[in-house]
């Protein structure tokens, strides 16, 4: 393989061989090509630059100047007990828990399920034949995208879901990455696969917290495939470190009649991307995307969503909400393809934002291609501040200015949380969202 | 006295709306205050609940013989003054039940009495929603959000009954209102009158007078009370329209 990297991005390639060679043993041959292709196409994409449209306003040379080393698995007493207080924790349902992108099998609890259901560790999944070799890489496109190219090339852990036929999953099942700081700044690349059967059913919660400070990176890809009929609520809540890194692409794929709900919470990170694709390729299929970021500081935090319309009479709802104070930015981009043969697409799309600071910046922009000529579309953006006159409702009514404030910004990330439909996890996500907040 | 207005002058932004206003409300009275669009009333309503976009330029406002002017409209409310609004504000997102107990409970803190958890504001509550013949199911919405012209009166109301403010002020309440929910709001007000509680009602129509029967009757022209009276005012008012105002000069300027 002839590759040529800048000075910055040479020590992948360097990790890259090392991984290569210790995992030459255990990998069946279509992962190491797989790797290969990923390895390949980073070096030819490079980190992207602010003068491509998509990374316009999210500069990632501070990730890209970082040498990071790859993550260490340390599991520390303070680790476990920091588990056992998450928010999730008290959720009895199935979970499995990674720290620094490493499965910890003592932390997780997978157990209970119904019969067919694989529910087990990406890096086990690898090392079994099954429908990983069909669908890994297959709608992540990493001859595209730098942060899927390089995942691909060292992906090893993560979470593997595989929903049989007409199940129904009723409690969530949690995917847990835990970070801890290192001495070394470290780099780590979660994979998710969930494929969902014909008719089948479930929530997933994919969550990132940082439980040190310390620099690190977390690069995450999730591949979800919603077969005919089937229904999968994906929440994804990330609370990483404030010196962290997170990037994070998504990818949902949903065919005749199936439903893919995502529930995107961006909280944490000095510098967090998130894309989400949904590509709806069957009639009848229905995409909803929602989302709520949370800035502060000096963070960036950047939403790129797509919705791609490729069949007729499929149906897409998004609704995005940011909150952004300090000197913070924050970015939403909306894209929705309705392709030439989707007649009778219906699609809405809205990005509101609270901006509590004069400091912060929003940059925020739809972005409509639209080729079949029976289609109903709507979208829009907002940006505001707190309205003065329901904080003096309010006041009126005895409740002090700040708790009033507080009120109301809670209740304007509320409503993006309202839609998880499991209702104890909707109690729990939203209790964590409102003390992070507070906090 | 409960309240005392003493040539009170107000701006918002340059323009004078109030141009000295004096008022007395004891204990236990039910006034009503009259007047065309643009006179000041409700002007005069929202600089009493404290609404920072008036700045009183003159005079003075006792309350419980307390100056009033000085206290944050949260603190106004917590001592007992409580105001209908003409347009209540729908607030998604908040709960319309957690909202009205995180109100009681501040001024229930302010009294140094105990807060109630939820099932005992429930309790508290029930009896009152019935009254008001209000939709319970109203109590798990947002505040006001989706609700009818009828429904955000009636929450208004509810709000009152629950609150149970020395000082009521209720500001155009029938605006927008039909005659059954006029009925229906009316009697909450009635149900709430004693001797322990005032109440000024601010309306353009003598009908909601037929309702809520006051003890006197004041007449807001161009930033000043103009006349006061007994309830016969507000029908002579109705009979000749308030262009008989423009005949009637204010007291202060007579020669």
């Amino acid at each position: 393989m002839a590759i040529a990297l800048k000075e910055s991005e040479d020590f992948y390639l360097k990790d890259f061989r090392e991984f290569e060679d210790r995992q030459a043993a255990t990998a069946p041959a279509w992962l190491s090509k797989l790797r290969s292709e990923g390895m390949q196409a980073f070096a030819e994409l490079g980190f992207p630059t602010t003068k491509l449209e998509d990374w316009k306003y999210c500069n990632v040379s501070p990730v890209a100047g970082v040498r990071f080393v790859p993550a260490p698995y340390e599991l520390t007493d303070k680790i476990r007990k920091q588990v056992k207080e998450l928010p999730f924790a008290g959720l009895d349902c199935t979970r499995m828990v990674f720290v620094n992108g490493h499965y910890a099998e003592e932390l997780s609890s997978v157990r209970d399920l119904p019969e067919g259901a694989r529910i087990t560790n990406m890096a086990r999944a690898l090392t079994q034949e099954g429908a990983v070799t069909a669908h890994l890489g297959r709608y992540a496109k990493h001859r595209r995208h730098p942060f899927v190219a390089l995942n691909t090339a060292f992906v090893e852990d993560g979470a593997f879901i595989e929903l049989p036929k007409g199940v129904a999953i009723e409690k969530p099942i949690g995917i847990i990455y835990v970070s801890a700081g290192g001495t070394e700044p470290w780099v780590a690349h979660p994979r998710n696969l969930v494929i969902a059967a014909q008719g089948s059913q479930a929530t997933v919660v994919e969550t990132y917290l940082g439980i040190d400070g310390g620099v690190y990176f977390n690069n995450a890809v999730t591949e979800i495939v919603a077969e005919e009929n089937a229904h999968i609520d994906y929440v994804k809540f990330q609370d990483e470190s404030e010196s962290a890194f997170h990037v994070a692409t998504m990818l949902a794929y949903a065919a005749r009649n199936a439903a893919a709900v995502t529930n995107s919470i961006q909280l944490g990170a000095r510098l967090g991307r998130e894309e989400v694709t949904t590509v709806l390729d069957g009639e009848g299929a229905e995409a909803y995307l929602y989302g709520l970021y949370v800035t502060n500081g000096r963070q960036l935090l950047d939403n790129h969503t797509a919705i791609d319309h490729a069949q007729p009479h499929c149906s897409s709802r998004e609704f995005y909400k940011g909150i952004l104070d300090g000197k913070s930015t924050a970015v939403f981009n909306g894209k929705i393809l309705v392709r030439k043969d989707a007649q009778k697409t219906d699609s809405k799309q809205s990005d509101k934002n609270l901006l509590l600071s004069e400091d912060a910046t929003i940059n925020t922009k739809p972005q409509l291609e639209i080729f079949a000529d029976d289609v109903k579309c709507t979208h829009g953006a907002t940006i505001g501040q707190i309205d003065p006159e329901s904080i003096f409702y309010l006041r009126a009514r005895g409740i002090g200015l700040e708790e009033a404030r507080k009120l109301l910004i809670e209740a304007f990330a509320s409503e993006i949380v309202d839609h998880v439909k499991f209702e104890p996890l909707r109690k729990q996500l939203k209790s964590a969202l409102l003390a992070k907040m507070r906090s | 006295m409960l309240l005392e207005i003493k040539n009170l002058h107000a701006n918002v932004g340059n323009t004078e709306i109030l141009k000295g206003i004096d008022l007395k409300v004891g204990l236990g009275e039910v006034h009503a205050i009259m007047g065309p669009n643009g006179s000041g009333k409700s002007t005069l309503a929202q600089v009493l609940a404290g609404r920072d976009v008036y700045k009183v330029t003159e005079g003075e406002v006792l309350y419980g013989g307390k100056d009033l002017l000085e206290l944050d409209p949260e603190f106004r409310a917590r001592e007992g003054i409580f105001l209908a609004f003409q347009y209540p504000v729908e607030i998604p997102g908040v709960n319309n039940t957690y909202f009205l107990r995180a109100a009681l409970n501040a001024a229930r803190k302010h009294r140094g009495e105990e807060e109630l958890d939820a099932m005992d504001f429930l309790t508290h509550i029930r009896e009152k929603i019935k009254l008001l013949e209000m939709d319970e199911t109203l109590m798990n919405r947002p505040v006001n959000e989706g609700f009818s012209g009828g429904e955000k009166k009636r929450n208004e109301i509810l709000q009152m009954a629950v609150l149970e403010p020395k000082l009521a002020i209720m500001d155009e309440t029938d605006s927008g209102l039909d005659i059954d929910a006029l009925r229906i709001v009316a009697s909450g007000v009635n149900s709430l009158r004693g001797k322990e509680r005032s109440i000024i009602v601010v309306t353009h129509y003598q009908r909601l007078l037929n309702y809520i029967v006051p003890d006197f009757v004041h007449v807001l022209s161009n930033g000043r009370i103009v006349k006061s009276g007994s309830k016969e005012l507000a029908l002579e008012l109705e009979e000749k329209g308030y262009s008989w105002l423009d005949e009637t000069v204010p007291v202060s300027e007579r020669a």
